[in-house]
């Protein structure tokens, strides 16, 4: 758990207060924010929840900037294609992970030329988080 | 003594959900994120699972009486329970989920109907000794769950 924690706070926070990485959760399956929710929180990331897209849009339009944001890619209102394009178009260069149930074969291509840093399947792990975490924490080297 | 029969008891059948397919490695990824603050996430978890996952069932069941039937509709269906079922390691009911998909890919309405009823069938399975088990983690009471790596 050292090496975790040493990854998770080698990370420059957007949170001055806390300095404590932060983390958007884009999905519209309740099941998978709770366990996403609770996944982030374990390792000490500061989360929040919205349930698509354009909900993604409006909290970033109010202000708010996040290290990560992991996005789901099927969602109704506006999906994770868009919501991506429409951040990176806003000017948005943190780290955005696509994370759907969709395999690698199952035409993500566009998913990830919308801008995406990294995809992932689901169902996300701890391994997979990590994984995550160190291409957060390498963008924020650069 | 009788405390420690108990979670012997919760122990095996425990072991009986990953022995029997039940479940997979994914529901002790969930194990692992209860802690004292959250003692019963896999239960609380589970029962979100099954709320939302009837909701789906029944909309899958409403459009396979449609015919022709909507294929895309039914796979998008399918693909939304194959999300959760699979992020809380349901493993027989996710491979029901892909054998659906795969019905609906080539486009029989057979083929999605005969799996939907067996995907009916191991989900209820699953409902049943999931529902069992933590009603028996409950009688043990705070701590007395038998988490262990597998």
């Amino acid at each position: 758990m050292d090496d975790h924690h040493q990854l998770i706070n080698g990370v420059a926070g957007r949170n001055p207060e806390t300095n404590k990485i932060t983390a958007l959760i884009v999905d519209d399956n309740m099941v998978n924010q709770t366990i996403h929710h609770r996944l982030l929180h374990s390792l000490g990331i500061e989360n929040q929840v919205v349930g698509n897209g354009k909900e993604a849009i409006d909290v970033h339009c109010s202000g708010k900037i996040f290290d990560l944001i992991l996005m789901d890619l099927d969602m109704p209102v506006m999906n994770g294609i868009e919501a991506t394009r429409k951040l990176r178009a806003m000017g948005i260069r943190n780290t955005i992970v696509g994370v759907s149930s969709r395999s690698v074969n199952e035409h993500i291509q566009e998913f990830v030329e919308a801008g995406l840093d990294d995809y992932q399947e689901k169902p996300l792990t701890i391994s997979k988080l990590l994984s995550i975490l160190r291409k957060v924490r390498n963008q924020a080297e650069l | 003594m009788e405390r420690n029969h108990l979670q012997r008891q919760i122990a095996v059948m425990r072991q009986s959900l990953f022995d029997q397919g039940l479940v997979d490695e994914q529901f002790v990824q969930l194990e692992e994120l209860q802690d004292d603050a959250n003692p019963n996430f896999v239960e609380e978890v589970a029962t979100l699972y099954y709320r939302d996952s009837s909701r789906l069932i029944h909309n899958i069941d409403q459009a396979l009486m449609k015919r022709p039937l909507d294929f895309h509709k039914l796979d998008s269906y399918m693909h939304q329970l194959k999300g959760s079922s699979s992020s809380i390691g349901a493993k027989k009911v996710n491979a029901e989920c892909n054998q659906f998909r795969e019905y609906c890919q080539i486009g029989s309405a057979e083929g999605c109907v005969r799996s939907f009823q067996q995907l009916k069938k191991e989900y209820g399975a699953l409902k049943k000794k999931i529902e069992a088990y933590f009603q028996m983690v409950r009688q043990a009471g705070p701590d007395k769950t038998a988490c262990s790596r597998n």
